[in-house]
């Protein structure tokens, strides 16, 4: 039993990971707006880069 | 003289668009930043057209829409003033743009929101590692399994386990608290109980090296639990309170004259004698008098009257009401507060009052429900410890047991689901249901009142009859000139090319002037226009076309009803509903609609104040109402009513006051959202008995002690499903 000594930590340490990544997408407001992002996939991205603004 | 009053127009309408500096702060990256509020947008494509056009401008970093709640942010470099130029452009593509005022608008439901999706996402983490754990302790025995590796297990559990069930379990045990202090229970009350007693003696178990944990089951609990209180969270948006409307009438400016001067002060801050210049297309700020000018009126949306009205000076007029033809000077008669555009607010709030003691559902279900819960576990705890004589540890594991398995995961999931998936369903037809309340009350009407104008009728007149192409053209190139409800619909029914006309007059209370090809072209009322006096149908409106040298030809224009609300009708008389049609228009135009459609009784030229009191009457014979309504004089009727909807094309005030908004030219979602009601209601029902069914059959077997904490959990979140499965059944039905 002793390999469970780090695939224990292991485990942990990646399910932190992905808290962490859900915390981050939570502080970044991806979860706002949730009908606008449905929305904006349909939206035509004719326009260069230049156009594009950041969030 | 007309020259003069345009180019003053222009000058005060720049002044009315200045004013948004005022709400730009600098951010923490130093640059300027504002909010507003963007009506019309309803697609992606409006997104993309709003966002695309301020991304043009040179000195912006940040143009970013969010659709959910309408508010656009802007963020530029530089000047403040620029607002104004942001503003202009994004009301020249169509929208209509209003201050954001976070004191009016719902911040707290956001923090909420992510309050909530807070506690989930670290619950669900916590249950996902624990039971990584747990299935090395379920499948694992004394022997296969050492002490020391199993206390570790446990050890680790409870570090993750722990802390995860105080702060995923705040909004529980928040709101239990908030009830034990005000001396009742409520759903949450045992929740809490299960939760804590489970962790804590799962807690002392760890480090007393026993045999059994059960952070799993707590976890897991508190997981599926929230999953419910999210969604219920989310069916439940808030409705807007009447006191935001008061404040987002009397926000927003006004230009005031002084002394000769053009003046811009907020509209709250108007008092009586004050002259108030109004814009043509504006609506007027207060009630006052016509002072200088003369100019048409459209009342429609205070006294539902489709024709619009002349006024000229000293005429009386009201706050709500738009100025269609001409800029005028008014003399403030009341202050703002004052108004009857006020008096109708306070009328709503009252309204309001009245509606705070309907009790949901689930809240009468969680009455019943938690008194006996906690009997059975405390009873359960008493009896196996004193009866059977097992040490506590064994008895406060029934219990905990007990409380899990009676949880009211199934209870608190049967409403909000069935809500959603009722309100998603909506959605895809064009109706948006506020919150999930107004289902419930829409399964119990008996009585369903409409207003007239706007809502059985599209609120706009509609040109009627055959007329000669040339003729047309050249009325609808001088319509294409003026605001009038009337001439705007001239226009729109003529498809071909417009006419170039220049040096159009528009004269107050006459119509339309201007020189075609040498000829005078005149497009206005009978009178001016020499029409002959024949006998005009009460509810034909008129407009009259006159060119030099011929004869006068009349555009018989009417307010058409929806093409399906005699259907309308039909199928709710069919549905055993009573039907009154209650309108502020004159008697012949109200009883013609009536007897058309075939409602039953109705009533005519009725003010704000009078149909809530109509409605009261109906409610003290204890009808159960639901108000179709769409104008400022029936917003008090609806916020009375016990449910109310509105189409699309109200003004805001009616939508704030209806439970259920409509879009569209139909009137038929009126009675699909009835019947998608009365179908969710039932489902509810099914739901609640499912789980008391559920309740019945475990809670003897968790009483006997043959059921872990841990299978209680299984059970519990398996019931919760079979409900969830159960009210998908409302896609089914069609």
């Amino acid at each position: 039993m002793s390999v469970l000594l780090y695939l224990i930590p292991i485990a942990l340490i990646l399910g932190f990971v992905g808290l962490f990544a859900f915390l981050w997408s939570m502080k970044s407001g991806q979860y706002d707006d949730l009908d606008g992002s449905a929305n904006r996939i349909l939206i035509d991205d004719d326009q260069d880069d230049e156009n594009s603004l950041e969030n | 003289m007309e020259r003069q009053s345009l180019s003053n127009q222009q000058d005060t309408d720049c002044e009315i668009k200045a004013g948004f500096e005022n709400l730009v702060h600098k951010n923490v990256d130093g640059h300027q930043e504002l909010f507003i509020l963007i009506g019309g947008v309803h697609c992606a494509g409006c997104i993309q057209k709003i966002e695309s056009t301020l991304a043009k401008e040179q000195d912006i970093q940040k143009a970013r829409l969010n659709f959910s709640t309408r508010r656009l942010s802007i963020g530029w470099k530089g000047d403040k003033a620029r607002a104004n130029v942001f503003v202009d452009l994004i009301e020249n593509l169509g929208y209509s743009v209003k201050p954001y005022d976070p004191k009016t608008e719902r911040d707290d439901t956001e923090k909420q929101d992510r309050f909530l999706l807070l506690c989930l996402g670290v619950a669900g983490f916590a249950m996902g590692n624990i039971m990584l754990l747990s299935m090395g302790l379920w499948i694992s025995t004394g022997e296969t399994m050492g002490h020391a590796t199993r206390e570790f297990l446990h050890l680790i559990a409870a570090v993750i386990g722990v802390p995860a069930v105080m702060f995923s379990g705040r909004p529980f045990f928040r709101s239990a608290a908030k009830a034990l202090r005000h001396g009742h229970t409520n759903m949450d009350v045992p929740i809490s109980l299960a939760l804590i007693l489970a962790t804590s003696m799962s807690f002392w178990e760890t480090f007393n090296g026993g045999e059994h944990v059960y952070f799993d089951s707590a976890v897991m609990l508190v997981f599926f639990l929230l999953i419910g209180r999210y969604l219920d969270f989310k069916a439940r948006k808030n409705a807007r309170s009447t006191a935001t409307d008061l404040v987002s009438t009397l926000s927003g400016f006004a230009v005031v004259f002084e002394g000769g001067k053009a003046k811009r002060i907020p509209i709250r801050d108007l008092r009586e004698n004050m002259i108030v210049q109004v814009a043509a297309g504006a609506s007027f700020p207060v009630d006052g008098i016509l002072f200088e000018g003369a100019t048409s009126v459209d009342t429609s949306l205070v006294t539902g009257e489709t024709v619009p009205r002349e006024i000229c000076k000293d005429d009386k007029i009201y706050a709500g009401t738009l100025n269609i033809s001409q800029s005028v000077k008014i003399r403030v008669e009341k202050a703002a507060e004052d108004s009857m555009l006020a008096d109708v607010v306070r009328l709503m709030e009252k309204a309001e009052q009245s509606q705070a003691s309907y009790v949901r559902l689930a809240d009468r279900a969680a009455k019943l429900y938690t008194p006996i819960v906690h009997t059975l576990a405390l009873g359960a705890f008493l009896g196996w410890l004193f009866l059977c004589g097992v040490d506590w540890q064994e008895a406060l594991l029934i219990a905990v047991t007990v409380l899990i398995i009676t949880c009211p995961c199934a209870l608190g999931l049967a409403v909000p689901v069935t809500q959603v998936l009722a309100t998603g369903r909506l959605m895809k037809n064009g109706i948006l249901l506020k919150s999930g309340d107004a289902l419930e009350r829409l399964s119990k009407i008996d009585l369903v009142v409409f207003d007239k104008t706007g809502t059985l009728t599209l609120g706009k007149p509609i040109l009627f009859g055959e007329y000669d192409d040339h003729v047309l053209q050249k009325a609808a190139s001088l319509a294409s000139h003026s605001a009038h409800p009337l001439s705007k619909s001239i226009l729109q029914s003529f498809n071909g090319e417009l006419l170039d006309i220049k040096n159009v007059q528009e004269l107050a209370g006459k119509g339309l002037q201007a020189e075609l090809e040498r000829k005078v072209i005149k497009l206005g009322s009978r009178n001016w226009c020499g029409g002959s006096i024949n006998s005009n149908k009460e509810d034909f409106m008129e407009l009259w076309f006159r060119e030099e040298g011929q004869e006068p030809i009349r555009f018989t224009l009417k307010d058409q009803l929806r093409e399906d609300s005699s259907n309308l009708v039909q199928a709710l008389k069919d549905s055993g509903l009573k039907t009154i049609l209650l309108s502020g228009d004159i008697q012949n135009v109200v009883q013609q609609v009536a007897s058309k459609i075939s409602i039953n009784e109705m009533y005519s030229e009725k003010t704000p104040p009078e149909k809530y009191q109509i409605l009261e009457s109906y409610r003290n014979k204890s009808h159960c109402i639901l108000m179709v309504g769409d104008g400022l004089n029936d917003a008090p009727a609806m916020a009375y009513a016990d449910v109310s909807m509105a189409p699309g094309t109200a003004i805001d005030m009616a939508q704030n006051a209806a439970d259920i908004i409509f879009m569209g030219d139909k009137i038929m979602p009126v009675f699909e959202t009835y019947q998608t009601a009365r179908l969710s209601q039932k489902l509810v029902k099914q739901n609640f008995a499912l789980a008391i069914l559920y309740n019945i059959c475990v809670i003897p077997i968790a009483l006997a002690g043959l059921v872990t904490p841990m299978i209680a959990a299984i059970a519990m979140s398996g019931s919760s499903l079979i409900v969830i499965a159960n009210s998908f059944r409302i896609k089914w039905n069609s």
